[in-house]
């Protein structure tokens, strides 16, 4: 959307979102409403308008995670040939398993891992170091599953403070097994949110594997990669067809239903889409700098901006995609036209807030303009200031954006401007719905997806629209 | 039951010390236990006679939980009827030699090691207390007297006056207390009055002066206590005296640690340090005129 029709929301002004916020504000302490005040404004239209990427003020409710959250459970646990180990104490790694929905094909023990791999610290381990029993669980993990194509290792807490040296295990080991086994320094108490254990896990896959193997196929100039794509719900098995049907080769998916021998590789393609960019920003200008490759963000929530993100890969290739980008847009505009007819006549005019992850507080806004729809905030529990620049061209102007928000927070904004729909995680869920206000788990696509691309919006459609619609909510009284 | 741990600078002998010190409340008719809480584990060698009891946390590697640890596996009776457990940890380098002191002492308390009959605990702990671990003897509920073991040594004067500090934080919130320091001599100049006056300071006494004497290492040689090894020598008589001076000892006190430049002015009053010529420090040998 251009900013000459930059969009206006009835109601909310600069001043009256800058009142709502001072309102929520007003309960805490001067120290944490000092502390807090620069995480929360409406929207300015452009730049960052909020301070983010900062400490969590103690003794409010976060619902961020840590650095092994955002090494395990988001860059490598859905890299799927490999056996990912939660090195450390059950619970990081029990806890974790599965729950993000990062789905896998293949078979599990044989072609996919998707399993709970722990080394499961007792006293004797802490006080004794854990190495000699990583090592022999990297033996074991091995012999029970030779076809696993490498082996992490994701440290918790405890490794980092007593200081076991999960490296030089993890190098001997690799040499003695002969497979890959990659140390992840991601212990819960580095940095401030699972942001900093994504950009371990990025630096880790410098280190150790990028460039460490080729395609077999020869190299052809429509090769890309998928960057940050961990396939929630689906999404890349409805990304990658499209980008087919456009004509491109997507070689490797970092890192949903990921292989590691095709990451590996990945240093030989000709241009990385990132959908993710707080993720993996940070792989995508490696490759930039030490192999040359181009990345390009693009944008596959709802019909509006799939069409948009066509157009905008299409400029790195040649005419052959440019004629196949418009025959796909041609091809899928009336079906997508279709969806928006059924569904846009109950949906128009609804407001939505999101509180999410690293890119749908953005990207998805757009999909519910699509449907008639306006975000009326958003915000995110991990993201830095290149995040929010990014969002707020995206966002109506004056709306509310908050960072690392609270639950008293939102509680608040939600109440005064009681949306009809609110996107977030789990530990938000229950607060609204018990408020009356429908609500879809956005992180993990609420059980549903896929969300993305053209096969991912008609479902997208129905799913908002079922919770929106829903006369559930309205019977919904609280009894005080 | 009177619990006492026993601090000091590394290499000062705490363990020598604390075992004479045991084996003379022992041989006073005293019900005495030892935990070493070093993974050194030596500790309790001079009681048992042992170049090394097996420790708390060897077993809990062996078994693989502490849950299936057993008392009597890791308590040994030794000289004088005085129990004796080792912490025990890793080898230098690797894991958590502190959590192992946790987890030691939790398993001791959790079955019983602290019988009724007990007139005495005594904590021998790692020369550095570097971590929370072995600040452990001194949490709340545990060791109440404290002695700290040095020497007219200047950097065992500093441990002495740094530990009193950490006792100072640990008085302020409960009932830990400063009981006294032992001087183990190594024959330094006017030790006797420099240690007496460092005591002064720190608000405490000097509860004895354990004089240097060879026979203390020709004992040690069998793996033995002076006490036992030769009862009649006087050196044996100068622990004795040091434990009956423990058992009647009722100076219990939060210490008053001293600034630097306070115990400095001390080590220069005793001429063990020159006063701080500023103009020389950093200046290399060639640079200097």
């Amino acid at each position: 959307m251009s900013k000459e029709t930059k969009k206006k929301v009835d109601c909310i002004t600069m001043e009256s979102t800058q009142a709502m916020i001072d309102a929520a504000m007003e309960i805490y302490p001067d120290k944490a409403k000092k502390k807090r005040a620069p995480h929360l404004a409406p929207n300015a239209g452009e730049g960052a308008c909020v301070k983010s990427n900062r400490k969590t003020v103690p003794g409010i409710m976060s619902a961020r995670g840590c650095a092994y959250a955002g090494a395990k459970g988001v860059v490598w646990g859905p890299i799927r040939d490999m056996v990912h180990v939660s090195h450390g104490p059950v619970g990081c790694g029990w806890y974790s398993w599965g729950t993000r929905r990062n789905l896998v094909t293949g078979v599990n023990g044989v072609s996919q891992f998707a399993m709970q791999f722990t080394s499961d610290f007792q006293e004797k381990d802490i006080v004794y170091g854990g190495d000699k029993k990583l090592r022999t669980l990297l033996e074991e993990a091995h012999e029970l599953f030779p076809l696993a194509k490498g082996i992490s290792v994701l440290s918790e807490c405890p490794v980092g403070l007593i200081g076991d040296d999960i490296n030089s295990v993890a190098k001997t080991a690799s040499k003695d097994l002969d497979i890959p086994v990659i140390p992840c320094n991601c212990e819960g108490f580095r940095g401030v949110s699972q942001s900093l254990g994504h950009h371990i896990s990025n630096d880790t896959i410098r280190d150790h594997i990028i460039g460490t193997r080729e395609f077999r196929e020869p190299a052809s100039p429509y090769d890309i990669a998928l960057i940050g794509d961990y396939n929630i719900g689906g999404d890349v098995w409805s990304v990658k067809p499209l980008l087919e049907e456009i004509g491109l080769n997507v070689k490797a998916v970092w890192t949903g239903d990921g292989e590691l021998e095709k990451i590996a590789a990945t240093h030989t393609v000709k241009l990385n889409l990132i959908h993710c960019y707080r993720s993996m920003n940070y792989m995508c200008r490696v490759m930039e700098e030490k192999y040359g490759i181009p990345w390009v963000e693009f944008n596959f929530f709802g019909p509006t901006k799939i069409r948009e993100s066509l157009r905008k890969i299409a400029e790195y290739f040649d005419d052959y995609i440019k004629e196949r980008v418009e025959a796909v847009i041609a091809k899928y505009d009336p079906i997508m036209q279709a969806v928006i007819d059924e569904y846009r006549p109950r949906l128009e005019g609804k407001t939505v807030m999101l509180y999410v992850g690293g890119l749908r507080p953005r990207h998805t806004v757009n999909a519910y303009a699509d449907l008639g729809m306006t975000v009326v905030g958003s915000g995110y529990e991990f993201a830095h200031g290149d995040d929010y620049e990014r969002t707020s061209p995206e966002m109506p102007e004056a709306t509310v954006i908050y960072d690392d928000a609270s639950e008293h927070e939102l509680e608040q904004f939600v109440n005064e401007l009681r949306p009809d729909l609110v996107g977030s995680g789990i530990k938000e869920k229950y607060l609204f719905q018990k408020m009356g206000i429908p609500f879809r788990q956005m992180h993990s696509w609420d059980y549903s997806g896929p969300y993305h691309a053209y096969n991912g919006f008609p479902i997208f459609a129905r799913d908002i629209d079922m919770a929106v619609n829903s006369p559930t909510w309205k019977l919904v009284n609280a009894p005080f | 039951m009177r619990q006492i741990a026993i601090y000091g600078k590394g290499g000062i002998g705490k363990s020598t010390t604390t075992q004479n010190t045991v084996a003379g409340l022992a041989s006073i008719g005293k019900k005495v236990m030892i935990v070493g809480c070093d993974p050194k584990a030596d500790s309790t060698r001079l009681i048992l006679h042992a170049k090394a009891q097996s420790t708390v946390m060897d077993l809990v590697r062996e078994l693989g939980t502490v849950e299936d640890l057993e008392l009597e596996d890791v308590m040994k009776v030794g000289y004088g009827d005085v129990k004796c457990v080792e912490s025990g940890g890793p080898e230098p380098g690797v894991g958590c030699a502190g959590r192992g002191v946790i987890t030691a002492i939790n398993f001791l308390e959790e079955n019983g090691a602290y019988t009724p009959d007990l007139d005495f605990v005594f904590y021998d702990v790692l020369g550095d207390v570097v971590c929370g671990g072995f600040a452990m003897p001194i949490r709340e509920g545990k060791a109440e007297e404290i002695y700290i073991v040095c020497s007219g040594e200047m950097m065992a004067m500093y441990a002495a006056n740094n530990i009193a500090k950490g006792i100072l934080k640990y008085a302020s919130s409960g009932k830990v207390r400063l009981a006294g320091l032992i001087c183990n001599a190594r024959k330094t100049d006017k030790e006797y009055e420099l240690i007496d006056a460092l005591a002064k300071k720190l608000g405490t006494q000097m509860i004895h002066f354990v004089p240097r004497d060879n026979q203390v290492q020709r004992a040690e040689l069998r793996r033995m206590t002076v006490i036992e090894y030769s009862p009649e020598h006087p050196q044996a008589n100068e622990y004795r005296t040091l434990a009956q001076k423990i058992a009647d000892n009722k100076m219990l006190v939060v210490p008053t640690p001293l600034e630097m430049e306070e115990l400095e002015d001390l080590l220069m009053e005793f001429g063990i340090m020159e006063a701080e010529d500023e103009s020389i420090v950093g200046v290399a040998e060639a640079a200097a005129v």
